[in-house]
């Protein structure tokens, strides 16, 4: 099977975020860049599935020239081939979506593993405009059974699953109240929560490998996308800042602050 | 006259989503800045009884699908009947709460109706075709006010800033609407739900929670729980280990909750944590840790062992 993934470059999760001081943007120093960790997610589900059914992982990245770094981890992990949209402005989601689309016609993958988040824009919208805008099938946030640190995580098994004839996947969810699961014909799209699988690390020969696997550049243009912004960032703001609080030596004093100060209990 | 059309959430014990309640109030602010009219749709195998329920909150009318299509949530049933009825209505704005529903819906309802959207709404600035939507990024770290600048506007509200919309006032007409539906490619299989005997997390006024601190014990936190009538909430390491539920995660990526007291015993204190749960009236930390990151945002801390004063807390508490 084909299966198309997708590695957003974003901060560090550990990264400190603050807003610049013009409320434009935020303050750059100090910033590391990674893949998205939910891409990261969906990486290695997709390797997990290709292991075990054959086939071939594509993985996409929009954005500037340092994107490639993103795609080449992703292919240091053990995806097959990459494909960079360039562009270097602002994008919304609607505009990612709309790329994602073509580029996901040009390549015909059976499944599109996406992240259900980036932890930047923080929107979690791209794999149901996708799905939509394909007129696929979608199953998002979608997780595991058993726990991440239980034996058949370690056994490395596809958390996404396919049904018996291979034409669909098996898609437990994690909702409010509890995991619905559902099945969806492919081609479709699947969005993954963080408690799919514990992405592995690569390797040094992935590593070296990585660099001589190909990576296709493409451009808004080409792809006939018009990407102008819809969704426009007029400014940023620090969020409401909370007011310090006190230590307190031990439980009687917690307790009289709980019921006298505080009046909560 | 314009419309702000709200979709409601039914849980699959058949009540009405609480959190449907808080998008209202948010859907009557932004009707309210934009000159429109406040509507509501409910979807559902039977409608009637939400739709009831649904009347007296503020909504000028509430829109009842009844379909066995709607038995169980599905977007590919969903999205087609809620774009439908928007663009019958002429809506200009579509939302609701960013549940997990909300999240898997409202994007594809979005995209049929070529829209741009905002996820997780804080509040609205501005009045008619110049209002902002303000919403959080890089895990709350960020307040970005944004425009969208589709001719119609789909977006998802954080329901812990926004109260409750009351009952009273007019009462709102109820329109039955028969969506046409279309064969859909995913089906429904099953739900496993967590079943608790505490309040809700997201509902619930106190909140007693654990995290890898515990080892996965939480017989403290429970016990605790209990005496205060609160709910249980983790951090993501207790819930990735399969100590309790991924239900009870709190932060960017599960529940925002924002109850009057929080009480948070082994939790380092991430942003990610602090991204669902820095809304908090009152927040209690322990840790054995004084440089845990938790003690910035918390009212009260108390460096201490959790297993030596949870029981204490406890007992002090029971005895009040
Ligand atoms: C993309 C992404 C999304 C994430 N989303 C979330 C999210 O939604 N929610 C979330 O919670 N995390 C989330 N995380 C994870 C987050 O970064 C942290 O790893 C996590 O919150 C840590 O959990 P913890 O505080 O329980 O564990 P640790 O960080 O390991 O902290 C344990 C704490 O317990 C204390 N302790 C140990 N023993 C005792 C004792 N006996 N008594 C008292 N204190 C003790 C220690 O001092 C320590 O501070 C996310 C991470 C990423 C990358
Ligand atoms: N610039 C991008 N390049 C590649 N994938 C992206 C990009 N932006 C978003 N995505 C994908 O869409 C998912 C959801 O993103 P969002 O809707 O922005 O929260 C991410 O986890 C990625 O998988």
């Amino acid at each position: 099977m084909k299966i198309l993934v997708t590695a957003k470059r974003v901060e560090d999760a550990e990264s400190k975020i603050r807003v610049n001081p013009q409320g434009t943007g935020i303050v750059p120093e100090g910033l590391k860049y990674k893949i998205n960790p939910f891409d990261e997610i969906a990486v290695e589900e997709g390797l997990r599935l290709v292991a075990k059914h054959g086939g071939e992982v594509v993985v996409v990245s929009i954005g500037g020239k340092e994107v490639q770094e993103q795609l080449r981890h992703a292919l240091a992990m053990g995806a097959h081939k990459a494909v960079w949209v360039n562009h270097a402005g602002a994008l919304d989601q609607l505009a990612i979506a709309a790329l994602l689309a073509k580029v996901v016609e040009a390549e015909k993958p059976d499944l599109a593993i996406l992240g259900k988040q980036s932890i930047d824009d923080d929107q979690n919208q791209v794999g149901q405009y996708l799905a939509e805008f394909l007129g696929w099938g979608q199953a998002t946030f979608a997780s595991k059974v058993e726990s991440l640190e239980s034996d058949a995580e370690k056994g490395k098994h596809p958390g996404v699953m396919l049904s018996a004839d291979g034409k669909a996947v098996v898609v437990v969810r994690e909702v409010d109240n509890g995991l619905a699961t559902v099945e969806c014909q492919m081609p479709a799209v699947v969005t993954t929560d963080l408690r799919l699988n514990l992405p592995r690390y690569a390797s040094l020969p992935g590593i070296m490998k990585a660099k001589s696997k190909p990576i296709q550049e493409l451009t808004p243009a080409g792809l006939g996308v018009d990407v102008t912004p819809k969704v426009v960032i007029q400014k940023m703001v620090p969020p409401p800042a909370r007011k310090a609080g006190i230590k307190v030596p031990d439980v009687a004093t917690l307790v009289d602050k709980l019921k006298n100060e505080a009046k909560v209990v | 006259m314009p419309v702000v059309l709200i979709v409601a959430e039914q849980q699959p014990d058949g009540n009405l989503r609480k959190a449907t309640l808080n998008a209202l109030t948010a859907g009557k602010q932004l009707a309210e800045r934009t000159g429109a009219e406040l509507h509501v749709a409910v979807l559902a195998k039977d409608a009637s009884g939400l739709a009831a329920e649904l009347k007296g909150h503020g909504a000028k009318v509430v829109h009842a699908a009844s379909s066995p299509v709607f038995e169980h949530y599905l977007a590919e049933t969903f999205a087609p009947a809620v774009a439908e009825l928007a663009q019958s209505l002429g809506a200009t704005f579509v939302g609701g709460a960013s549940t997990a529903m909300g999240k898997d819906l409202l994007p594809r309802v979005a995209a049929r109706l070529k829209a741009a959207m905002a996820t997780d709404v804080l509040g609205f600035e501005g009045s008619g075709a110049d209002v902002v939507y303000a919403r959080p990024m890089w895990a709350g770290n960020v307040v970005a006010h944004v425009k969208l600048t589709t001719p119609v506007q789909v977006f998802t509200v954080r329901p812990t800033e926004f109260p409750a919309a009351p009952t009273g006032g007019a009462e709102a007409e109820v329109r039955p609407f028969t969506p046409k539906t279309e064969p859909v490619k995913t089906r429904f299989i099953d739900f496993k739900e967590v079943k608790s005997a505490r309040p809700q997390l997201t509902e619930a006024s106190v909140v007693v929670a654990g995290g890898r601190g515990t080892k996965g014990d939480f017989k403290e936190i429970e016990a605790l729980a209990d005496v205060l009538g609160a709910a249980v909430g983790a951090s993501r390491a207790v819930c990735d280990a399969g100590w309790v539920p991924n239900d009870l995660q709190v932060g960017q990526t599960g529940k925002v909750v924002a109850p009057k007291l929080y009480i948070a015993a082994g939790i380092s204190g991430a942003i990610q944590h602090l991204a669902g749960m820095k809304g908090s009236k009152t927040i209690v930390a322990i840790n054995k840790d004084p440089e845990a990151p938790i003690f910035q945002v918390a009212d009260y801390g108390l460096v201490a062992d959790l297993f030596k004063v949870l029981p204490e807390l406890r007992q002090a508490l029971q005895s009040k």
